[in-house]
């Protein structure tokens, strides 16, 4: 969960990650945060994140972000 | 002509939209009425049966579009379904390394029925919407090349709601192949989501897991709905007949005839269609709202206080919603997320950085986007501008945003103070005039004849009683409009803040209550523009 941690940071700094519950209703993450978010995502934990996954409820925390990682790693 | 004759046209053009008298006096009340009285177990039925009625009326023997774009979605989704169900079974009886493979094949059945489908859907759409406009287009590029062959034009009758209808049918096949949703098997219940008789004109765009179930168990009609519903019903009222359809006559004269006009009277014409657009969609759509919560069913809302928004970006996140998240769903992230632009996001995003890296691929994105919503309103080159402006728009301020932050930064300018925020306000609302302007014009070249004017003869000196006269507006009617517009303001402004002022309303005494339900009936009956000398406009969105 670190390393998601350091790409949100390197994406978007100065948000409270461990914290924050809205990241995508609190408009935080914008649309091009999100792009650079799953391709990063996608580099560092070879999974691949459909266009389907990007939904506020798998963004809206590092926690929910990480949850979808493991479901994608899983099923890959 | 008698009402059989009537029946046996199949056009009912008295039911213009939902604030036609005919739908409020009798279609509505007759609906709400035997609904009540019927067994539960036949509602959704009957609600079914009502929404056919509704559309046989707007729409005569066009129901058949309508019909067939049911059992074509219902045919297409269980197809998906039966493609998943052997997947998850193939995946499960072969081994751990054979599964990657398989679940390839089969997504690849999956994409061609779903590829299938969507030509289908928008190729009707296509065709029927479209193929005039490219048939005309076609035609000027041959005579300006000198090709001595001109084609025959079609001419179709367009289905009202067909925009809206196809849509969901889409959205509805996306979210079954996605799986998202499983494929509904009972036809019934999948029409009863397509055909549902207050949406099926202007929206809002639905997606099956929003209100498919709920319209399905429908239960019996109960008094607080019933009172909250016919509230937003009147609120709708309000906004079309006393504001939308009082500025109808100038906003006519003005777009038609514009070449008589200082470029002042053109921008005062832009701000009352800007004002009009809102008033006519977001009030349809209150009654819309009103309509389903009469029957127990919630909607999406279309709307969000569209004018506070500080930038063209969040105007969208704001207005027509349902629109702009189908869009999103669909086309936005299904571009961006694609493998070449997650390549061209990720090199560029090295190269470029975290900002400007994703918005290369974020634009060819946004560009699809705004390409289809211009087209989506209609087949003509001032809605195709009219999405390319806002594309323009949006990109332009994902551009100087950095650099706007940090001039902000520099100059210790608080972004958030009120001043900063009202500037932002303003600004996103002039530029969404402009837009408008374009928008409603009668073709692209008088919207860019229109917006010189405003620019190279930006005066109000012919501003006169013989002028206002012209327009058919006189100082009451301003009087009128502004007072309505000023009560949205304050509601609008309550609600920002997060005030609820139904819930607010129905904490006070019965007095006030009732009081400012008779207030607002008598406001709407006394100033409300109807009856001789005023046309009320059409529904502007049924035509899109």
């Amino acid at each position: 969960m670190d390393e998601l941690i350091e790409i949100l940071e390197d994406i978007k700094p100065d948000v409270d990650y461990e914290n924050c519950e809205n990241l995508i209703d609190g408009h935080y993450l914008d649309s091009l945060s999100i792009i650079s978010l799953v391709a990063e995502i996608e580099d560092e934990f070879d999974v691949t994140v459909p266009a389907v996954e990007i939904v506020p409820k798998n963004f809206n925390s590092v926690k929910a972000m990480w949850s979808m990682i493991e479901r994608l790693q899983e099923e890959d | 002509m008698d009402l059989s004759a009537l029946l046996m046209a199949g056009r009912f053009d008295t039911m213009t939209s939902y604030f036609a008298v005919i739908f409020l006096v009798a279609f509505l009340p007759i609906c709400i009425i035997v609904y009540s009285i019927i067994p539960q177990k036949t509602k959704k039925y009957f609600l079914l049966f009502a929404s056919m009625v509704f559309f046989w009326l707007v729409s005569g023997q066009l129901i058949v579009y309508l019909i067939l774009t049911i059992m074509s979605v219902h045919y297409f989704g269980i197809w998906l379904d039966r493609i998943q169900g052997k997947r998850n079974a193939a995946v499960k009886a072969a081994p751990k390394e054979e599964r990657k493979a398989l679940k390839k094949v089969f997504l690849h059945q999956s994409r061609l029925v779903l590829l299938f489908a969507t030509v289908i859907h928008i190729g009707v759409l296509l065709v029927i919407k479209y193929s005039p406009f490219f048939t005309t287009n076609v035609n000027n590029l041959f005579t300006l090349l000198n090709v001595p062959l001109q084609l025959d034009i079609p001419s179709y009758i367009m289905p009202i709601g067909i925009s809206f209808f196809t849509l969901q049918a889409i959205s509805y096949l996306f979210d079954v192949y996605r799986g998202l949703i499983k494929a509904d098997d009972n036809i019934f219940r999948l029409a009863l989501f397509m055909s549902f008789f207050p949406q099926i004109v202007e929206g809002p765009i639905c997606r099956y897991g929003q209100t498919a179930d709920q319209l399905w168990n429908v239960k019996q009609i109960e008094f607080e709905n019933l009172k909250l519903g016919a509230q937003r019903i009147l609120f709708g009222l309000m906004k079309k007949l006393v504001i939308a359809d009082r500025l109808n006559p100038l906003i006519k004269e003005v777009f038609s005839n514009y070449s008589n006009y200082q470029g002042g009277i053109i921008a005062i014409a832009a701000v009352c269609y800007t004002i009009q657009l809102y008033m006519d969609f977001s009030g349809t759509m209150d009654a819309v709202m009103g309509i389903a919560q009469i029957f127990g069913v919630t909607m999406p809302e279309n709307f969000q206080r569209p004018f506070f928004s500080k930038s063209i970006s969040e105007f969208w996140q704001r207005w027509h919603i349902t629109l702009g998240t189908w869009f999103k769903d669909y086309i936005f992230y299904p571009v961006t997320m694609s493998r070449p632009m997650k390549n061209l996001t990720s090199s560029a995003r090295k190269r470029l950085g975290n900002h400007f890296g994703p918005l290369l691929a974020g634009s060819v994105a946004l560009f699809c986007v705004w390409f289809c919503n211009g087209l989506w309103h209609g087949s003509a080159w001032n809605y195709i501008f009219f999405g390319m402006y806002h594309f323009a728009l949006i990109l332009a301020g994902n551009i100087i945003s950095p650099a706007v932050t940090a001039t902000n930064k520099k100059l210790h300018i608080n972004a958030d103070c009120f001043a900063y925020r009202t500037m932002q306000m303003v600004r996103t609302t002039i530029l969404v005039i402009i837009g408008e302007l374009f928008f409603r014009a009668e073709g692209l070249k008088d919207g860019l004849a229109m917006f010189g004017k405003m620019v190279t003869d930006f005066s109000f000196s012919t501003l006169d009683s013989t002028l206002m006269d012209k327009l058919k507006i006189d100082v009451q009617d301003i009087i009128i409009v502004a007072v309505a517009l000023v009560i949205i303001f304050v509601i609008s402004v309550l609600n920002e803040k997060g005030i609820n002022i139904r819930l607010s309303l129905k904490k006070k005494n019965i007095v006030i209550r009732w009081g400012l339900l008779y207030a607002l009936i008598m406001f709407i009956v006394i100033f409300g523009a109807y009856g001789k000398g005023y046309v009320p406009v059409d529904p502007i969105y049924a035509n899109f």
